[in-house]
């Protein structure tokens, strides 16, 4: 009688189950052809000579990771890449939010803000970073001359290599759009009634935002900060548009580095390994991200 | 005695209004300059579009041009050498169209499977999709490149149109997250009337979800619309060439950048994404908002 009775219910199941594969095939076969298999196939074609073509490809073991380690630009470009993403993620992070904050204040006009914040977001790419390099412009450019203004004698920004990579980091703050309204979202999700409770206290406004808001907000600026890391990564089009990894090398990060190996100097097997490599950052980071995150992130109804 | 605490009472009222009406005072100090900052690279680029050239390297920079040039966006449009923007946008148009299809229908699929249906593996391949979020695409090209090389696709739109029917990641999360908020009575409802899953996506999900799919059509307008990498690796001749790979090179063009003629072309270029931005925001904020969601 058991056996009877799940017999259809499994009959059904089964059904869903195809259906479940038939319509997740699309991004299956996209996973298979344009991420899974391009990444393992990398890290093959990372152990060989390879330049142009597939055809009668050396085995060479590490020596690409060798040229690698050995190559004192290939440092400075893990070093630059380091050095803007952690300064894309502290500061962007903490600009998103400080928006997010203005943003949620009861006053009027914010849909307009919110829209005049998020614009430059939805523009990004080539032609506003043509317009950053004008506006980077040491002697003609607005920056400078505003600065100019107040007393100030302005560096020389992406023409210099000291201040290179503070410029193109000053640049991503104006495009945190999405990271700001999803910081807004959580701060609107944040229950009045622990506000309500944290006055009852005597809290101040520095203690509630310290007690309730970071505490109740930590899931989403878990979030924020994550996403944030990855796309630090592939900011290849202010590079490229902007400064080709100059002045010297000094904003050569790995995403131009790699470029340059695969399509300039055409050595895909080098290239190869820069990815992989790349993706090991990456996933180191992340990683020590969700240890750090166990520590600081507060999930509801957690016992922890 | 009565008095005083009246007194009282009225000051503390008085302080707490006051206080809020510093409140406002600091955010608007701070909200006004900011948004100054955030539309002053636009002013930059229209104001250089509108200026003679001898004006652009005029020192004070003026925001607003003497004379307003006009002729700046036709000179622009068609004064450079061998690239035809108009060319260059319809190829634009047609590969973001397509992306915005082909995304939309791949995604929506893989999205009602994750959100409504029970299979072995789910749970395995949602963290796949989480997984693939954090992978950097750009990093990928290499063997990318490679394999469209193989298909002979090099210096075609095909190594742009053909992906986006294979799924995105972030458009299936967000999308999922969307489908999980449809209640399941109306599933139940249709399942009694024998809708088949096919139909239940066709006739209430997508109904429901409108606002979720124009978000993602925004979103992928966007991306597609502004993206450079994509078009400069896999395209060479120039009447296969997207917008912003056709405005890169105008930079340095003859030695010596036009920048009243680039900053015209790139005004252009902007406006299409302006515009949807403008119509769509309420979507599209909506949308953003979903993704951080956690779920």
């Amino acid at each position: 009688m058991f056996s009877r009775l799940r017999k259809p219910i499994s009959a059904s199941a089964r059904r869903e189950e195809r259906i479940f594969y038939l319509f997740i095939l699309p991004w299956l076969i996209g996973l298979v052809l344009f991420n899974a298999g391009p990444v393992f196939g990398m890290l093959g074609l990372s152990f060989t000579d390879w330049r142009i073509s597939l055809d009668d490809l050396q085995f060479i073991g590490l020596d690409n990771y060798r040229t690698l380690v050995a190559d004192p630009i290939f440092w400075t470009s893990v070093g630059n890449t380091l050095y803007i993403v952690v300064g894309r993620v502290v500061f962007g992070t903490a600009f998103a939010l400080l928006l997010a904050i203005l943003l949620n204040q009861k006053v009027p006009g914010i849909p307009f803000f919110r829209a005049v914040y998020y614009l430059p977001t939805v523009t990004a790419g080539v032609a506003v970073a043509l317009v950053w390099i004008w506006i980077f412009n040491p002697r003609l450019g607005i920056l400078n001359y505003t600065l100019k203004q107040i007393g100030i004698t302005g560096p020389d920004w992406i023409f210099s290599k000291q201040w290179v990579k503070p410029s193109l980091i000053i640049m991503s703050m104006f495009q945190v759009g999405p990271n700001m309204i999803i910081l807004l979202a959580g701060l609107q999700g944040v229950p009045k009634e622990l506000y309500e409770s944290a006055e009852i206290d005597g809290a101040g406004n520095w203690a509630k935002f310290r007690n309730v808001t970071l505490p109740m907000l930590s899931p989403v600026l878990f979030f924020v900060i994550i996403i944030s890391v990855v796309s630090s990564f592939q900011n290849f089009t202010e590079i490229r548009v902007m400064t080709e990894g100059g002045p010297g090398e000094s904003s050569n990060v790995l995403i131009w580095y790699l470029w340059e190996n695969a399509f300039i100097f055409l050595q895909l097997g080098v290239a190869a390994a820069v990815a992989w490599i790349m993706f090991v950052i990456l996933m180191a980071l992340t990683g020590i991200q969700f240890r750090v995150g166990r520590r600081w992130v507060y999930y509801e109804g957690d016992s922890g | 005695m009565t008095s005083r605490k009246a007194k009282e009472t009225v000051s503390w009222r008085k302080s707490i209004k006051g206080r809020r009406a510093i409140g406002i005072i600091i955010t608007f100090v701070l909200l006004i300059p900011l948004g100054v900052a955030f539309v002053l690279p636009f002013i930059v680029m229209v104001s250089t579009a509108l200026k003679p050239l001898n004006q652009v390297f005029a020192f004070p920079p003026r925001l607003i041009p003497e004379t307003l040039q006009w002729q700046n966006f036709p000179d622009g449009w068609y004064g450079y050498g061998y690239v035809d923007f108009t060319t260059c946008t319809w190829n634009s148009l047609k590969i973001t169209v397509n992306n915005i299809i082909g995304n939309l229908v791949s995604c929506t699929l893989a999205a009602y499977a994750f959100a409504r249906l029970k299979a072995r593996g789910k749970n395995f391949f949602f963290a796949i999709v989480l997984a693939t979020m954090l992978l950097p695409n750009e990093a990928l090209v290499v063997p990318q490149y490679v394999l469209f090389n193989r298909f002979g696709w090099l210096d075609t739109h095909l190594p742009l149109m053909v992906p986006p029917w294979f799924g995105w990641p972030f458009f299936i999360f967000l999308l999922r997250q969307f489908f999980l908020t449809i209640p399941e009575e109306l599933i139940d409802a249709a399942k009694i009337d024998g809708a088949g899953h096919a139909r239940i996506l066709l006739q209430i999900f997508i109904p429901l979800s409108k606002p979720a799919l124009a978000t993602l059509a925004i979103f992928a307008f966007i991306g597609n619309w502004n993206n450079f990498f994509g078009p400069l690796l896999y395209l060479r001749t120039p009447d296969v060439q997207t917008l912003p790979v056709c405005l890169v090179q105008y930079q340095g063009a003859y030695g010596n950048t036009e920048w009243h003629l680039m900053m015209a072309v790139a005004t252009i270029a902007v406006i299409p994404v302006l515009l949807i931005f403008i119509f769509g925001q309420r979507y599209f904020v909506e949308g953003i908002a979903t993704s951080g969601v956690k779920g």
